[in-house]
């Protein structure tokens, strides 16, 4: 008989390795899975995994979907690392957008180098707000951010739709549920000309550097890991354990709001219903693809990326239905979460059968 | 597999190839298949407005055979999610690509300037460029027709409408359906419900069954889903279908149904493009083009619904009679058609504005 | 407001409450032994679709029930196996298992699309369930009255069995559970199956009986609102049967309402309400208690290892 045995400390070999593994087992599952479905499962597999990644035209379309992701997890993970969680992004990264949209809509008519700033300012700042509901009610009243983060995000989608509905509709938009589309002094600039990619992807970049010198290399870092780890030692040591969960759900409040303006600002250019794609959500599953670490989100934002981009070339050339890409997708967070078990564990053989 | 292999080769060197050297352009199109490439918002499987863009895309590879290839790319969300796929699609290969929905908007006109040698179609919308052209169908015809079946056999003089947000198109069904009903009973009321969604079909059927309830008996809908008519059938009303024939969910209560086709259209701007005589353009095709249909009226509806039915289909067909045809007053009383005159398309593409009968 | 129109109220709202009462009532038992599984919406999904699916091919609508049941444990069982034996992250792995739902419920459901089955009918004969008077009583379906039992024998179970005591205290605190000896794995597993057992059935209301159809995402969110209305109701069973019957009311009378022309609140309000009013309760519920401690399980998302 196998069992698991808990390794004496985690191990690195496989902090790194798991994720191969886990994507290796995919593309194997995938491919017969796939083959037994009827179709041609081994191109099916290389087109969604290996093509978005091989194929520099594609590169682009992978850092504009990354971007958002790897920002919104590397502010969660920090939360996550001190037993903080937040798993109401989607809602953060939705007022940040309606805060920085508000800035937007004022100075619709004006231009200026400032305007941009601004928005995102008020984006981070609408992030925040937001996340300072369920840090206010979890240091105060011991609520569980688990779930008034999750509502707070219902909250926000539909404070979107009334406002595109309503007041914030666009007057020449043949009374669609859009608001205007932004000016170019209030939009995200390119970084060559007419490229997709723009400001806010190595802005992600910048700010998963900055996160990893922040968690490895400062007071504050390490006040977070002992939190989580350790809270009776952190009580101990100095560290508050309030102050933490203020300091955490603002940071990942503020960087979900600073994805969601940029992605307004951006890739949309305007807001509208459809703007909530669930990347707050996608971007907790990216967070533990990254095991936590800022620049393991880096990677695992650009892995989910690339499912979604592969996704969509498996279903023209494969003729894959959507739904086949969407399970395969799960299946890859599957062996992903299943994994991680093997860091802290080993498979070794019982002594004695049960 | 090599096959597969291949072909996607061959499709990123046409790609490159539709990019780069036009002048190859028509010559090699003349002997390799013409891609056609399909962006959906919903499910194939919906079937509702996404299913009937893809009977489209079927009938255009019954009709062409061999010589073109279509693929599509289904899910897809509105906004910058369709500029990659609309991309995905262009960097594939294909020389035409239709966006069957509104939101397809921004990112067709963006995707489209990036590859000027291929021609974008979006439905709905109405912003064209030199490679984009837009086409739309006149369901507000088939509103009217239904319209005047309803008028003729509501027994309460009240139906409910089912709709999803208050958008021209939307307030131009539910005006030339009440118009079409008080022709026939001036008594006629359209009560409203918002659903703020284009689909949720549980909340579709309790809203009908809510208007039910408040006395309507015949149920119409201006959503995606079969429940509404699910729920008239259950309750002993009558209804009709939305963009397909959906008899079979309620074959009693379905009278009729306004059915979508896309396909005249599709085979039509398809010929053009092998042809090489595609031009950018604006249609809005009604009954007469084959946009719009009308699924085979019931048992249950009665001679006299029946001919008046077929009158309007018939006067729409033959320009004699526009669903929109003055007078008309919005509910505040102001002329917003005047007598005799009938609504100029521009009017229609704006309608904000809701005509007496009409409880929205 | 006539007679007929109030009955006419109570059978929708009884109907539009139930679905979510089932996944609900479900997640709650999940919860209580300390598991989080955000993935209520998708084993709702795979449970719509099997029933359907099943109902269809075998023309038995029983069957239906059954095999919704079914799917929705096999679909809890991927959850249970990667928290639960693999100690993955539970928010991480609910939320993957709705997008699996998703994916798995259109895959298998596309060859039903437009296609329609009988749906379930109320249970009692047609003196009673057709009876203008008692019709609101005796007019349902087998899935109503099974979910109001339902809740009476998950409320009984909880607070007045032994093994309801034992889920308890695996919820309140694995490790002494553990220590005393208690099988805390084996307890969560019972518990994430009973879940995805009434997600499933939940799921299978729609396509049983509101909509008898399968159409991709049918449920189209309702899952969300289950867990909402766990935390509304404080875990506790007779609050969640009035939660998701309020929430079915405001519902339905808001749809009256529009249909007799009043619109008094935006949409978007009333959509809003149930996320606000169940962080109002988590906030008062805090304030007004005195021991310091909430009604939620303590253990609730986190890992548990025996080792």
């Amino acid at each position: 008989m196998l069992e698991w045995r808990r390794r004496r400390e985690p191990s690195k070999a496989m902090l790194y390795l798991s994720p191969l593994i886990a994507i290796a087992l995919t593309m194997l599952t995938g491919t017969i899975v796939f083959t037994a479905m009827g179709y041609d499962g081994l191109t099916a597999v290389y087109d969604f995994f290996l093509l978005p990644l091989l194929e520099p035209q594609r590169w682009p379309d992978l850092g504009v979907k990354a971007a958002p992701l790897v920002m919104i997890a590397l502010g969660l993970a920090i939360g996550f690392r001190a037993n903080v969680w937040n798993i109401g992004a989607e809602g953060q990264y939705v007022m940040g957008a309606i805060a920085g949209t508000g800035v937007a809509l004022a100075t619709y008519d004006m231009t200026g180098w400032w305007i941009l700033p601004a928005m995102a300012l008020a984006g981070v700042l609408g992030g925040m707000a937001w996340a300072a509901i369920p840090a206010l009610l979890r240091t105060k009243l011991q609520v569980s951010e688990i779930l008034t983060s999750l509502m707070l995000t219902y909250v926000a989608i539909q404070a979107l739709y009334y406002l595109v509905r309503g007041p914030w509709k666009d007057p020449d938009g043949f009374n669609f549920p859009q608001t205007r589309m932004f000016t170019p002094d209030q939009t995200l600039p390119a970084m060559t000309e007419g490229s997709l990619v723009h400001l806010g992807i190595p802005l992600a970049l910048v700010i998963a550097v900055i996160a990893w010198l922040v968690m490895e290399k400062t007071t504050a870092g390490f006040a977070v890991k002992v939190v989580g780890l350790a809270p009776a030692a952190a009580r101990h040591g100095g560290f508050s354990a309030e102050r933490t969960t203020w300091l955490t759900l603002l940071t990942g409040g503020g960087l979900a709001g600073l994805a969601g303006l940029f992605e307004a600002a951006g890739p949309f250019g305007q807001l509208t219903p459809q703007f909530p794609v669930g990347y707050g959500f996608t971007a907790i599953i990216v967070a533990f693809l990254g095991r936590l670490h800022p620049l393991g989100i880096v990677f695992g934002g650009i892995v989910l990326a690339a499912t979604y981009v592969g996704g969509e070339v498996a279903q023209t050339t494969v003729k894959l239905p959507q739904a086949a890409t969407g399970m395969f997708q799960a299946l890859l967070l599957f062996f992903l979460l299943a994994t991680n078990v093997l860091i802290t564990y080993r498979i070794g053989l019982k002594a004695r059968p049960a | 597999m090599t096959s597969i292999i291949t072909r996607r080769r061959f499709n990123f060197g046409a790609a490159a190839a539709a990019a780069t050297t036009p002048l190859l352009g028509h010559s090699a199109s003349a002997q390799a298949p013409v891609g056609i490439g399909f962006i959906y918002v919903g499910p194939v499987g919906d079937h509702g407005w996404t299913w009937t863009h893809d009977q489209g895309r079927k009938a255009l590879e019954a009709h062409f055979g061999s010589k073109i290839k279509t693929s599509f790319l289904e899910n897809v969300a509105e906004g910058p999610d369709a500029a990659r796929a609309i991309r995905q699609l262009a960097q594939a290969g294909n020389q035409i690509i239709f966006t069957t929905s509104f939101g397809f908007m921004n990112p067709t006109i963006q995707v489209a300037k990036q590859f000027p040698k291929l021609k974008f179609e979006h439905a709905t919308g109405y912003q064209r460029t030199e490679n984009v052209a837009t086409y739309n169908a006149r369901f507000y015809e088939g509103r009217a027709v239904i319209g005047t079946i309803a008028g003729h056999m509501s027994k309460s003089g009240q139906a409910g409408y089912i709709a999803s947000f208050p958008i021209p198109e939307v307030v131009m069904g539910i005006n030339a359906f009440t118009l079409a009903a008080r022709k026939v009973n001036p008594n006629f009321k359209t009560k409203v419900i918002w659903a703020s969604t284009w689909y949720d079909p549980a909340k579709e059927a309790d809203a009908a069954k809510a208007l039910i309830d408040q006395g309507a008996d015949m149920i119409t809908q201006h959503t995606d889903s079969a429940a509404a008519l699910q729920a008239a059938e259950q309750r002993g009303v009558f209804a009709f279908g939305q963009a397909s024939d959906m008899s079979s969910f309620a074959p009693k209560a379905h009278l009729s149904a306004i059915v979508d086709d896309w396909s005249g259209y599709y085979i039509k701007r398809v010929q053009e493009v092998i042809d090489d005589k595609w031009k950018s353009g604006d249609v809005w095709g009604g009954i007469k083009d084959g946009f719009v249909k009308l699924a085979p009226y019931n048992a249950a509806v009665t001679p006299a619904a029946r001919a008046a039915a077929d009158a309007v289909k018939d006067g729409i067909v033959s320009g004699k009679l526009h669903p929109f045809t003055g007078e008309l007053k919005d509910q505040k009383g102001v002329v917003r058609v005047k007598a005799g005159e009938t609504a100029p398309d521009e009017v229609l593409a704006k309608m904000d504005w809701y005509i007496d009968g009409v409880q929205a | 407001m006539s007679d007929t129109i109030l009955v006419s109220i109570i059978m929708t709202l009884v109907a539009a409450s139930t679905p979510i009462l089932l996944a609900a009532l479900g997640e709650l038992v999940v919860e209580k032994s300390g598991v989080l599984n955000l993935g209520v919406e998708g084993m709702m999904l795979t449970g719509a679709v099997a029933g359907f699916a099943v109902s269809l091919t075998t023309g038995s609508l029983a069957l239906g029930l059954v095999a919704a049941v079914l799917a929705g444990i096999a679909t809890a069982m991927v959850f249970a196996v990667l928290t639960l034996s693999l100690t993955a992250n539970q928010v991480a792995t609910g939320l993957a298992l709705t997008i699996f739902g998703i994916g798995a419920s259109s895959l298998i459901g596309a060859g039903f699309v437009g296609r329609t089955i009988t749906r379930l009918g109320p249970i009692f004969p047609a003196a009673l369930s057709e009876h203008p008077g008692l019709r609101a009583i005796f007019g349902h379906d087998i899935v109503v009255y099974l979910s109001l039992a339902l809740v009476a024998g998950v409320s009984w179970f909880l607070r007045s069995t032994r093994p309801g005591l034992i889920l308890r205290a695996v919820g309140e605190n694995d490790a002494s559970a553990h220590a005393i000896g208690y099988p805390v794995i084996a307890i969560r597993y019972g518990a994430i199956a009973f879940g995805g057992a009434l997600a499933g059935l939940g799921g299978a209301y729609f396509s049983l009986a509101l909509t008898p159809m399968w159409a991709d995402r049918l449920t189209a969110g309702r899952g969300w609102i289950a867990l909402a209305l766990v935390v509304f109701a404080a875990w506790k069973p007779g609050r969640l049967l009035l939660g998701a019957y309020l929430f079915g009311a405001v519902m339905t009378f808001e749809l009256q309402a529009k249909a007799a022309g009043i619109s008094w609140l935006a949409p978007e309000v009333l959509a809003m309400a149930p996320y606000l009013a169940t962080i109002a309760v988590l906030t008062m519920m805090s304030l007004g208690r005195k021991t310091g401690r909430l009604d939620a399980p303590a253990c609730l998302g986190k890992p548990f290892s025996a080792s």
